[in-house]
């Protein structure tokens, strides 16, 4: 009896709650990312304002930007700890070239170019020296600081170019330019992910690596060009920070790995590889700066707000794991 | 024939009427089995024949459905692995239940540690404990070491002092001899006399009938789920047990049929893989099915993985359509038209999280990508002529991979390598784990390719297909190629024969 009991009330638990939970699962990081914005636009006035808005997507755009290099990273079941470090090291070789009056394209083009080369070391030592990813994308954080701190010598580099500061403080049309920046590489993104041979070998490589080399895919060329692809995006928010900053610092991006892992986390790509999205990073990435301006408005603590961050990122991975 | 020390009249163990059916297979029906205390008692079956499940319900790991269980005559429920042990029934497995990082010592008390006051380890007692079990099997090992720096042969041992360490009354060993040298059978042989002196009885499971003959006292077969005969070795010959194990089975349809063979498409000379085979020739022709039987660790699987270049290999020459090739990697096999339908569809042929359509293109999709995009329209054309074709159980091709039926996956798996048009087609382990109904869809199918002029090479532990699939038939033992048959002179009798390492006089 008790027997029966409990499972016609399951039977009908699951049948009231299936479409709600279909429509969580799939859509479940945007309403999160509205109800968060609605919560914050009625406690704060200031909060909804387009300048505040535009001043959040600028603020997100770096942190952005690395979280969709890091997808990639995560959708084959790595990880790579070493962005942070990799912003600042390109950052710092951009402003040295630029200081020395350099034209534009050649002290970004040296900046873009360091950050995809210390990905591809990353990832040749991950798949030709076989070191776990934890591991040699963690030595990578700890060399690349220590290179900026010694080509810096520990101090700032100022006196950049306006024409580059413009990259970071400007506006097209009304526009941020980070912002623009931002929605190119995600389109980028997007486009590589759904409609091309390498984004189907990422999902095939982190779905199941073994199958995917039996498949015929060049696993170790692919993840090797992956972890370029995060150095590379490491670089190009190196250039929207330095810029902003007016100034290369050497322990710009400490720290940053986190962020950016917690935005691919929010957005919903598994850590065990071969599920998730770009477009979901973006707005994880958003309801982390959304959060952090929510609460500088609410005048809350910067000790709180780490406390508040956290809480809420281990709320939505909670949540998206019994919705599964 | 040993019969040393039961304490009573009654077996030790009985087992009668034992049921045990899975959602659409009846694994077990009305099956006995009786061991005595102090002897070896062998346990022999063809695959699916239900060796593992009743040894599973022995071991607590799976409940009968009917049938009883009697311990010294009294009746038992053993409803855990756990409550097994405690009765004094042991089990070794057949892949190894141990921790590689532990040191010997502890793999062999993992879970019953001996303890002090406050629940402390007692790791003097257990070190001198365990010196002392392994120093009874005549072992000089440290028990400190770490058990992964062991030979395979050495952990088998520790498997074995562990068994012993809980007092058991009954070993079950399930093919332990699968991954030990002949040298290193012999010793184990010896530890297993060791323990028939004592009292302990065995249950010995294997596919090596030779082994039979020089350890066991009496021998039990099943065939289908049910039991077949008990013996006395000495009573039997080789060739009896064999026939026993083979019965008259009913004589499944195969949609066979036979082409004129064109010329060789692959072959294969001198492949050598250390350890693992040796010397391995062959030759596919153009619309021929070849047949490769063996046991598990024959080796067969892997000589097809060295073909695609999945796995390396130390020597040998691999021509295709007459023409020597090297193949480096899985990606140059499938450029040179070599397909894989791996064994382990799961682990190795799909990935689970992708959708059928991915899956079915993956091998190909650089080619769909002429200019960086894919091109969806080609791919879906591509994707809906291999469902028609093949007549997949999809709901759509978005569906995902791991919500289909085993025989729908491993039609996926074989529409991958229709896609890159392969003019070789390896196929390890086709059809197991799948209905009847698939099965016969997956044979009409390999006659289908045969007849476009494709080479398949199928491996396969199942007797049936073999002899109704294969043109030709090789038999593997222990890394070579043994015996080759024709399809009109194979024999099960034959195969077997070969396949358990005793090449018969006339071929």
């Amino acid at each position: 009896m008790q027997f029966d009991r409990a499972a016609v009330h399951a039977a009908l638990g699951h049948l009231r709650l299936t479409p709600l939970r279909n429509v969580l699962r799939r859509f479940g990081i945007a309403i999160a990312f509205l109800l968060l914005m609605g919560t914050l636009a009625v406690l704060s006035p200031p909060f909804a304002t387009a300048s505040n808005l535009f001043n959040i997507a600028r603020q997100v755009s770096i942190n952005a930007i690395l979280a969709a290099g890091m997808t990639f990273v995560i959708l084959t079941a790595g990880i790579d700890l070493s962005v942070g470090s990799v912003l600042a090291y390109s950052g710092a070789i951009m402003a040295g070239v630029l200081v020395s009056n350099l034209p534009l394209f050649v002290g970004i083009g040296a900046g873009l170019a360091l950050g995809a080369l210390l990905g591809l070391l990353n990832g040749v030592i991950i798949t030709r020296g076989k070191v776990q990813p934890f591991i040699a994308t963690l030595a990578m954080l700890t060399m690349a600081r220590g290179a900026t701190l010694v080509y810096t010598d520990g101090r700032p580099i100022t006196g950049l170019p306006d024409a580059f500061v413009w990259l970071g403080e400007g506006d097209l049309g009304w526009i941020p330019v980070p912002v623009v920046i931002m929605g190119v590489v995600f389109v980028i993104g997007h486009l590589i992910l759904t409609q091309t041979v390498l984004g189907r070998y990422v999902y095939a490589i982190g779905g199941n690596e073994e199958a995917a080399r039996l498949s015929g895919v060049n696993v170790a060329a692919y993840k090797t060009l992956v972890y370029g692809i995060s150095g590379l995006l490491a670089a190009v928010s190196a250039i929207i920070l330095t810029a902003r900053l007016n100034s290369a610092q050497p322990t710009a991006g400490s720290g940053y790995e986190l962020d950016a892992i917690a935005a691919v986390v929010l957005g919903g790509t598994t850590l065990a590889g071969g599920e998730g999205s770009v477009g979901g990073t973006l707005l994880g990435a958003f309801i982390i700066g959304v959060i952090n301006n929510g609460l500088n408005l609410l005048n809350v603590s910067a000790f709180y707000q780490q406390v508040v961050k956290g809480a809420v990122i281990l709320l939505a991975v909670l949540l998206d794991r019994r919705l599964r | 024939m040993t019969t040393q020390t039961a304490s009573s009249d009654a077996p030790l163990l009985q087992m009668q009427g034992i049921d045990k059916s899975f959602p659409g297979v009846q694994a077990l029906h009305d099956v006995a089995l009786q061991v005595r205390g102090g002897e070896v008692h062998a346990l022999v079956g063809e695959n699916g024949a239900g060796k593992s499940t009743l040894m599973r319900i022995l071991g607590g790991v799976h409940q009968r459905d009917r049938g009883e269980i009697l311990w010294h005559g009294r009746p038992l429920e053993i409803r855990s692995p756990l409550e097994a042990r405690a009765h004094g029934i042991s089990i070794i497995h057949q892949e190894l239940n141990q921790v590689p990082g532990l040191s010997v010592a502890e793999n062999i008390f993992l879970g019953r540690e001996p303890r002090r006051a406050l629940g402390w380890v007692d790791w003097t007692q257990m070190r001198v404990r365990a010196t002392r079990l392994l120093a009874d099997l005549g072992l000089s090992i440290d028990p400190r070491r770490r058990l992964g720096t062991l030979t395979v042969a050495e952990q088998q041992l520790v498997e074995i002092a562990k068994a012993l360490s809980s007092e058991a009354e009954l070993v079950i060993m399930d093919e332990p001899t699968a991954a030990l040298t002949s040298e290193e059978t012999q010793r184990l042989f010896g530890f297993i006399r060791d323990l028939r002196a004592r009292g302990v009885a065995i249950i010995y499971i294997t596919h090596r009938l030779e082994e039979v003959f020089s350890i066991a006292d009496r021998v039990t077969v099943l065939r289908d789920g049910q039991y077949v005969s008990t013996s006395a070795v000495g009573d039997i010959n080789l060739d009896e047990l064999i026939r026993l194990m083979v019965g008259r089975r009913l004589t499944e349809k195969f949609p066979k049929e036979t082409f004129a063979p064109g010329k060789p498409v692959l072959e294969v000379r001198g492949l050598t893989r250390a350890g693992v085979f040796e010397d391995v020739s062959f030759v596919v022709h153009h619309g021929e099915i070849l047949g490769i039987a063996g046991l598990i660790g024959s080796g067969k699987t892997e000589v097809a993985h060295a073909v695609f270049g999945a796995d390396p290999i130390d020597r040998g020459e691999i021509y295709l359509d007459g023409r020597q090739v090297a193949i480096p990697s899985p990606a140059a096999a499938i450029a040179l038209g070599i397909g894989l339908v791996t064994e382990d569809r799961k682990r190795l042929g799909l990935i689970l999280q992708m959708s059928v359509r991915d899956n079915i293109t993956l091998p190909v999709i650089r080619t769909l990508a002429p200019a960086a995009f894919i091109r969806r329209r080609r791919e879906q054309a591509l994707v809906a002529q291999a469902i028609r074709d093949l007549h997949m159980a999809v709901t759509s091709p978005e569906q995902l991979a791991r919500n289909l039926s085993g025989g729908t996956q491993q039609k996926a798996v074989v529409a991958k390598w229709l896609q890159t048009h392969a003019r070789v087609l390896l196929l390890a382990e086709p059809t197991r784990g799948i209905d009847v109904g698939a099965k016969v869809e997956m044979y009409r199918l390999m006659v289908d390719l045969a007849r476009r002029g494709v080479g398949i090479v199928m491996i396969s532990s199942e007797m049936p297909e073999i002899l109704g699939m294969s043109d030709r038939i090789l038999v593997m033992h222990d890394g070579r190629i043994t015996a080759e048959f024709s399809r009109e002179r194979a024999t099960q009798e034959a195969i077997l024969a070969s396949a358990s390492g005793r090449t018969p006089s006339a071929v």
